[in-house]
């Protein structure tokens, strides 16, 4: 006989209609050279992949933009809004992206400068101004269901709540906040910062969220490259555990083999 | 002319916006370019002519998390 058990099934991730392969997003900052960059990426299976909007230096005027080392039919570009302290910036930093590639942006209004923790109210004004002009919003946010409830119903395509804070590798302070903001939430959670190493990522994508973003933790890596690889099993191995569904934990221990059959 | 790119005075010769990334030697595939505030799509670039004291922004793509 079988006992029929209700596990949860594996549904490919979508974001403002969009289709996307990989779990694991990866960004492109701090690398120690643009190789390294792109043997990373590749080997970390993401699809999604940002970069930030910054000056052309003109006394460099050579020197080539990021865009120069990924291939647009293999990676799918994501600009961020890094920097920005005000949701005027943002926004203007997000359609100067626009103007470049596509109509995704991952939002950050950032209110203090130590911590990089996010400004909620500059965030919200921002996402609602970017919504209404087309944009498919990605929105970087702490840990707080009330914002993630408040940006699901600004229209933000998806909602990123922090790990820790942005690449301090200090790991998933909050599982709690992000458990509780992913079974709230309708649109994708994806988890953006703060992860160190691949049992960060395992833990993250254990609470059943969509999908995580990191940058620092595979950049900053000794080997990137080994990195990306061990982030990218990491995620499927957290996606795979939460969908496998865990044990209950106890706090006494249960034999695993049988008490009856001992000898006298 | 004395215009403003990325918040430094520039002395150019002046013309169309595709001019002016043409004088930086800049690829205008790679560029985003924000004229006086207001962005200039690519196909666009040609038709818009600099005048003295402009501000123009030139930003591109570069690593970011």
């Amino acid at each position: 006989m079988t006992t029929a058990v209700e596990t949860l099934r594996e549904e490919p991730l979508t974001i403002g209609g969009r289709t996307f392969q990989s779990r694991l997003m990866v960004g492109t900052g701090k690398y120690p050279d643009m190789d390294t960059m792109v043997r990373a990426i590749e080997a970390s299976g993401a699809d999604v992949v940002t970069v930030a909007v910054r000056r052309v230096n003109l006394d460099r005027s050579k020197e080539s933009s990021v865009l120069h080392f990924l291939d647009p039919k293999k990676i799918f570009l994501l600009a961020n809004t890094a920097g920005c302290y005000t949701a005027a910036d943002a926004i203007r930093y997000a359609r100067l992206a626009r103007a470049g590639f596509n109509d995704f942006v991952k939002l950050e209004v950032i209110g203090d400068e130590e911590t990089l923790l996010p400004d909620v109210v500059g965030l919200l004004e921002a996402a609602k101004v970017l919504v209404q002009e087309g944009f498919k919003v990605l929105a970087y946010t702490n840990e707080d269901l009330v914002t993630a409830l408040r940006l699901e119903d600004a229209g933000c395509a998806a909602v990123m709540p922090l790990a820790s804070p942005i690449g301090s590798g200090l790991g998933l302070l909050n599982p709690y906040s992000v458990r509780t903001i992913k079974r709230r939430l309708h649109v994708p959670v994806i988890v953006d910062a703060g992860v160190g190493t691949a049992s960060d990522a395992c833990v993250t994508m254990e609470q059943g969220v969509d999908g995580i973003l990191m940058n620092t933790a595979i950049a900053a890596a000794q080997d990137p490259v080994a990195m990306a690889q061990a982030m990218r099993l990491a995620t499927i191995a957290g996606r795979a555990a939460y969908l496998a569904g865990r044990m209950p934990r106890r706090e006494v221990a249960m034999p695993s083999s049988p008490t009856r059959g001992m000898l006298d | 002319m004395d215009v403003v790119i990325n918040g430094e005075r520039k002395q150019i010769r002046g013309g169309t916006l595709l001019d002016v990334l043409s004088e930086l030697e800049l690829d205008p595939r790679a560029v985003v370019v924000e004229h006086n505030r207001k962005i200039v799509r690519r196909a666009g670039l040609g038709g818009v002519q600099i005048n003295e004291g402009d501000a123009l922004e030139l930003v591109h793509f570069v690593g970011g998390g």
